[in-house]
């Protein structure tokens, strides 16, 4: 046999016992071709255009699924940001296109849809600011669509303007979905050197430079590199990097396999491979979890950051070998409600806002799924967004904010969201104002990083 | 697809019928035995087979609910799975 017995029993545990799966294959859309001055023409080419596209997509994902026996986790599809899109369009408030996109969503049968986005990383335009004054009421009416708003790149610096917005923004989506614990904004994020090709939720939307059509897929698989640090005896440091680098290997291959039969039998470009560390609310499937196998008594104590930069780059190192075309986000992710590890260190009050900040300037992507007080002033939601976009911009890496002021909560409660979004308990925020910084408004310039030419 | 061959697995507690039980059903969906090992790990019956097939009108899915269904009624575990999907993550 040309397959050792046991790796093929070592494949079978990771999808049985190691909550191994690839995470999403997600179908980018270009939407460029729907514009139209009619709100009513652009709602129905788009929905043309995405169940056009789309119609074949859970089926064909189904079946590349049982025949190589590994779990797709979810379906998804990220369009054009919709800022674009509609800008020519004769209207006040884009709420019927989140609208059109959730039902296109909803009767092709995939989990999310994103690209309900704009790009005002250095101004905004009309439509830009009609999209964002659109974004809470169109969460509140929509199921599946996601929302993502880029203010800051490395190459232009940080709107300031746009970050004062979206704290106002966050907050009112928030209050527009207090019924289900502003579960509106677990699907909006505030990006700083967003990527084009994201195929991870709720960040995803399909950028200016990609084809009409493409795949991209996101793997995951905390539990399995959990389990390989766990499994190693006495290990040095470097030796706990190169058991994760081969673990990635072999989990980003078979990213790579499953993109190429999905993306072959559909007929559709195949983009990247986005190798992640996606947890989910499964026990030991957590990146706190491998932080902790390290030797760390709680994630967030002293060490942390340096075990998630080990963590990190063996999962890069490992994975980009194993792909032709690595791309998205590709990182370890640290959300706190998907993540059982993180929930628990928070409740343990061993992982606090500000750790969880400096962690993400060595890691993918930011501020992931963190509730906070409900009666946290637009002001602090702003500058902590301003915070998390500075570390992007200095670092010339993505980062982003997904943070869920939870309407009436204080410290010490929490929020259950179900599902892969998990439960996010309530954590402090700073009680000192950030209010005159924020309403300054303007640009903070590009740093001096941005000057390579 | 580079390959029609499958990677067959049959986990669980060993008893009287298992190999007998699933190979029958391999024989009426016309799928082949190319090579196969048992062993019995740590109590667990397990049988890994390399399966082919010739037929393009091979209907997979029928065969899996079948190979499942017959592994449901043994108390065994069995997986059918293209053999690229571990072609993949262990060789270069």
């Amino acid at each position: 046999m040309l397959i050792h017995p046991e790796e093929i029993l070592e494949t079978i545990h990771m999808i049985k016992a190691e909550n191994f799966d690839i995470r999403t294959v997600t179908m980018g859309i270009n939407l460029r071709d729907c514009c139209h001055s009619d709100i009513d023409v652009l709602n129905k080419n788009i929905y043309n255009k995405i169940t056009g596209y789309a119609k074949e997509l859970v089926r064909t994902t189904e079946e590349v699924q049982n025949l190589y026996g590994i779990p797709i986790t979810n379906k998804r599809i990220a369009v054009t940001p919709i800022a674009i899109v509609a800008e020519s369009c004769d209207t006040e408030d884009y709420v019927s296109i989140a609208k059109t996109l959730d039902k296109a969503a909803e009767d092709v049968g995939i989990d999310f849809i994103g690209g309900f986005s704009a790009l005002v990383h250095k101004g905004i335009t009309p439509g830009d600011l009609k999209l964002i004054n659109s974004i809470p009421q169109a969460l509140a009416s929509t199921k599946k669509v996601c929302s993502s708003i880029n203010v800051a790149t490395t190459k232009a610096g940080i709107n300031m303007d746009a970050v004062a917005m979206m704290g106002h923004i966050v907050k009112k989506t928030a209050e527009a979905t207090k019924d289900a614990d502003g579960i509106g904004c677990a699907k909006l994020v505030i990006f700083a050197n967003a990527p084009e090709d994201n195929p991870f939720m709720a960040g995803a939307f399909h950028g200016i430079g990609e084809p009409d059509c493409v795949i991209n897929v996101g793997v995951s698989g905390p539990g399995v590199v959990n389990s390989t640090v766990r499994e190693l005896k006495d290990p040095d440091l470097g030796e706990i990097s190169e058991a994760i680098k081969k673990t990635a290997f072999k989990i980003t291959r078979m990213g790579e396999m499953v993109g190429r039969e999905v993306s072959r039998r559909l007929n559709v470009d195949f983009g990247v491979l986005d190798l992640s560390l996606a947890p989910t609310p499964e026990i030991g499937d957590s990146v706190a979890a491998i932080l902790e196998a390290m030797g760390l008594e709680a994630c967030g104590t002293h060490g942390t950051t340096a075990a998630l930069a080990l963590l990190n780059d063996a999962v890069k190192k490992g994975g980009s070998m194993a792909s032709s075309y690595v791309g998205g986000l590709s990182g370890a992710f640290i959300p706190v409600s998907e993540d059982a590890g993180m929930i628990r260190a928070v409740e343990l009050g061993a992982l606090s806002l500000d750790k969880l900040e400096a962690m993400t300037s060595v890691c993918s992507v930011g501020l992931d799924m963190i509730a906070i007080p409900g009666d946290t002033s637009a002001a602090t939601i702003s500058a902590i967004i301003a915070d998390e976009m500075a570390i992007g911009m200095i670092n010339k890496k993505t980062t982003a904010v997904r943070l869920i002021p939870a309407p009436g909560k204080k410290v010490g409660d929490s929020v259950e969201y179900g599902g892969l979004l998990g439960r996010a308990p309530v954590m402090k925020v700073s009680e000192f104002s950030s209010e005159k910084f924020i309403a300054r408004g303007g640009r903070i310039p590009a740093p001096i990083q941005a000057l390579t030419n | 697809m580079t390959s029609t061959r499958f990677i067959i697995t049959v986990i669980g507690i060993d008893k009287i019928g298992i190999v007998a039980s699933i190979t029958k059903v391999m024989a009426d969906f016309n799928v082949n035995i190319v090579d196969i090992s048992q062993t019995i790990m740590e109590d667990l019956f397990t049988m890994i087979m390399l399966a082919g097939v010739d037929s393009e009108n091979f209907d997979l899915a029928a065969f899996q609910k079948a190979m499942v269904g017959k592994g449901e009624e043994l108390g065994v575990e069995v997986r059918v799975q293209h053999e690229d999907a571990f072609r993949f993550m262990h060789r270069i």
